[in-house]
């Protein structure tokens, strides 16, 4: 056994064995690296011989078989190339990357936090001064409104997913029922904005309570079925329900926001407009701003109070029926009145968001509220890491903004987004922020000189 | 301060426990000790409302609770760390300790804080760490630890010792004894690990197929030749100062012997304190 181990490393070069074992782990990776490859770009040819290796054409007569082997090679070969250049800056930054400083770019759990923290802030102050950017435009401003609309969903979803563990699929139902609030007060009785904005909250935590009665026991898949279900319902109702919610035409001319009473328009019969009321010539663009801040303010208003109640007894009973639902009975915590405020209160959020909907849209119907919307904020919550309120922040950019910055890309827009998906999943398979940050926190502060012992 | 009168329940249509009469007295430690599958878990969960009882009554400092909701038979002074630890695994050691508090004034949180972490000092190092990254003996200190943070008088303890190092298990007994001698705390002790858990106890059940065969002081069960043939095959008779580690392994693996069968010689004996062969087979 001795002796063939022994022969190699005396015909090559380097005589002395050390070096020769070396030369091995160094040169191991490469030809992995080449495997791998290899692998994968047959990988590819494979699968790019039935979608891209034959096309059906139109002839005269009849239909044709086009082949397009070239096509397919191209693919293969931009595989192989792709993952060998992919590996090898891997393998290049491993080794440029010194050992002795690697613990030290392992962050201490501590140091994660309090990096959250500013992220967090320099992500406030960036929302706060979009507006006044120089390259932030009427369009740019819009998206960022419809982006905090689902970031405001998000973290009320998260309170219900994230927080205390009840997957809900059926989050939507309660926007509809917020957005449906909103529109048909205003509509009927003539109500303001900020007098409906409670009632919307108010009635879309009744649905929540409503909603939680009858799932109290499930848990899981059952409860994402029921769930699922109750928000087709509600759904079908405002669909058929013409009388009151107008069916599948929906409601239209909701009333538009105004600055307290002094509407964002060029004229009005009554009053005072708003650019009057502030001396500025009249722009469109005042509107958008306004409800741009509108959607701001309540968005961090949803993530004060979330990170508020976290804190509080009845926060951490949620976040301990997530955990375990049997330690939380033997404590006595009553899980009843903890499932059910945590319905409530995520759908009190949701019914914010809708009835803000309602009035930047000026215009509802049912299509708005279909399942996919509920799938997306789910998907929003699962992607940024369950029960992280930043991490919901990163991934509504990347569901919500990327498909709209996308759009250039056309039909491909959907794959890019999917690809962006599956990229998410690789890398952060628990989420973006997939870590939770404990309600206190202990560790002894360096108390400053003048406060003394 | 715990009375069970004719107790019946069990899960669906099977029946675990058939008529349990037992007394828990303030200021004592009452051990049940039983094999798998007896219906030791059944009866503490009984207690604490799920399932429920179907017959019989359970009475809690002269309250009947036989039909109350588990959350509301705590705020009564009755804490139970149930089997498995079920500690909160992403949360901190120190919020752990936070939700144990939940049914009490938080005027007292404070100072039930220093009193747990006098008791267990190991918790006091990891009051930030999380639970799930806790070793095994923490975490059942941290569930000790935490179903004291409710100021209990009745505090119930369902295996402690599972799946702990007998030095761990040593100390753990060691902890129990003091809760109850220095706080007063009178504990029901529901354990496999026949030997320590009859030697800290004033009185001792020994539980069969959801009967209670036997019962007396915890010496008296000690000495008891049935109990020795059925539970503490392979311990001397002295108890007190002899127990050496070796004994301690016996102790334990004999515990883990049991699912599969016990040897020929003590299932002889094992008959006489009311195994049927049924019941293994």
């Amino acid at each position: 056994m001795a002796a063939p181990s022994r022969s190699p490393s005396s015909s090559t070069s380097s005589p002395t064995p050390p070096g020769s074992a070396l030369e091995t782990v160094r040169q191991a990776p490469h030809g992995r690296i080449l495997l791998d490859a290899l692998a994968a770009g047959v990988l590819a040819a494979l699968l790019a011989l039935p979608i891209l290796g034959f096309r059906l054409i139109e002839v005269t007569g009849g239909l044709a078989l086009d082949y397009r082997f070239r096509l397919v090679g191209l693919a293969a070969l931009g595989v192989f190339a792709g993952r060998i250049l992919v590996l090898e800056a891997r393998l290049a930054l491993a080794a440029w990357r010194p050992a002795a400083a690697r613990p030290e770019t392992r962050r201490t759990f501590l140091g994660a936090y309090a990096s959250r923290q500013s992220f967090g802030w320099i992500l406030a102050l960036l929302a706060l001064i979009l507006p006044w950017l120089p390259f932030a435009d009427r369009n740019l401003i819009d998206k960022a409104t419809l982006l905090l609309i689902y970031v405001m969903l998000g973290w009320g979803l998260n309170v219900v997913v994230g927080l205390a563990g009840l997957l809900d699929l059926g989050y939507v139902a309660f926007y509809a029922v917020g957005a449906y609030s909103y529109a048909l007060l205003s509509q009927n009785f003539g109500l303001s904005f900020w007098v409906c904005l409670p009632l919307a909250g108010l009635l879309a935590a009744v649905f929540g309570m409503l909603l939680g009665f009858p799932v109290l026991r499930l848990r899981g898949d059952y409860l994402a079925i029921v769930t699922l279900g109750f928000g087709e319902i509600v759904r079908v109702i405002l669909l058929n329900w013409q009388d009151v919610t107008g069916g599948p035409n929906g409601v239209s001319g909701i009333q538009r926001p105004s600055f307290f009473g002094h509407p964002f328009t060029a004229t009005t019969p009554t009053g005072t407009t708003f650019h009057d009321l502030f001396g500025l010539p009249f722009s469109p663009d005042h509107r958008i701003i306004f409800l741009y801040y509108l959607s701001l303010t309540l968005a961090l208003a949803t993530n004060l109070v979330t990170l508020r109640i976290r804190r509080l007894p009845i926060g951490r009973a949620w976040e301990a029926l997530r955990e375990d639902e049997i330690a939380c009975r033997s404590l006595g915590i009553d899980p009843t009145r903890t499932k059910l405020s945590a319905f409530a209160t995520g759908a009190m959020f949701a019914g914010f968001a809708g009835s803000f909907f309602a009035t930047r849209q000026g215009f509802i119907s049912p299509e708005s509220f279909s399942f996919l919307e509920s799938a997306i904020i789910l998907a929003i919550v699962v992607l940024g890491g369950l029960g992280s309120q930043i991490g919901i922040v990163l991934s509504a950019i990347l569901l919500v903004g990327l498909p709209e910055w996308f759009r250039d890309l056309q039909q491909y827009r959907m794959l890019a987004f999917g690809g962006a998906m599956v990229l998410i999943m690789l890398w952060r398979p628990r989420g973006l922020m997939a870590s939770r940050d404990p309600t206190v926190r202990l560790a002894a502060v360096p108390t400053s000189p003048g406060t003394g012992g | 301060m715990l009375t069970i009168r004719d107790l019946r329940s069990g899960y669906g249509h099977i029946e675990a426990l058939h008529g349990i009469d037992m007394e828990v007295s303030e200021g004592q430690i009452v051990t049940l000790i039983g094999a798998n599958g007896a219906g030791k878990t059944t009866l503490l969960m009984t207690i604490c409302g799920s399932p429920r009882a179907r017959t019989g009554r359970i009475v809690l400092n002269d309250r009947d609770i036989t039909r109350m909701p588990t959350h509301e038979i705590v705020r009564l002074g009755l804490a139970h760390a149930p089997e498995g630890r079920h500690i909160f695994a992403r949360m901190t050691v120190f919020e752990n300790l936070q939700m144990g508090a939940v049914t009490t004034p938080p005027r007292y949180f404070a100072g039930d804080l220093e009193r747990v972490l006098t008791l267990f000092p190991r918790l006091h190092e990891r009051l930030d760490q999380r639970g799930g990254t806790l070793s095994g003996g923490e975490q059942q200190m941290l569930a000790i630890g935490r179903a004291l943070m409710s100021r209990p008088r009745l505090l119930m303890l369902d295996e402690p010792s599972l799946g702990l190092a007998p030095l761990v298990v040593r100390q753990i007994f060691q902890i129990i004894r003091e809760i109850n001698r220095e706080q007063g705390v009178t504990v029901f002790l529901v354990e496999q690990n026949a030997y320590h858990a009859l030697k800290l106890a004033h009185r001792g059940y020994v539980m069969v197929n959801g009967c209670i065969t036997l019962s007396g002081t915890g010496e008296a069960l000690l000495a008891d030749p049935a109990v020795r043939a059925a539970y503490l095959e392979g311990c001397t008779p002295t108890g007190d100062a002899a127990a050496t580690g070796a004994e301690q392994d016996n102790v334990t693996g004999d515990r883990s012997r049991h699912p599969t069968g016990v040897g020929p010689s003590v299932a002889a004996r094992a008959s006489a304190t009311g195994f049927s062969q049924r019941d293994r087979g």
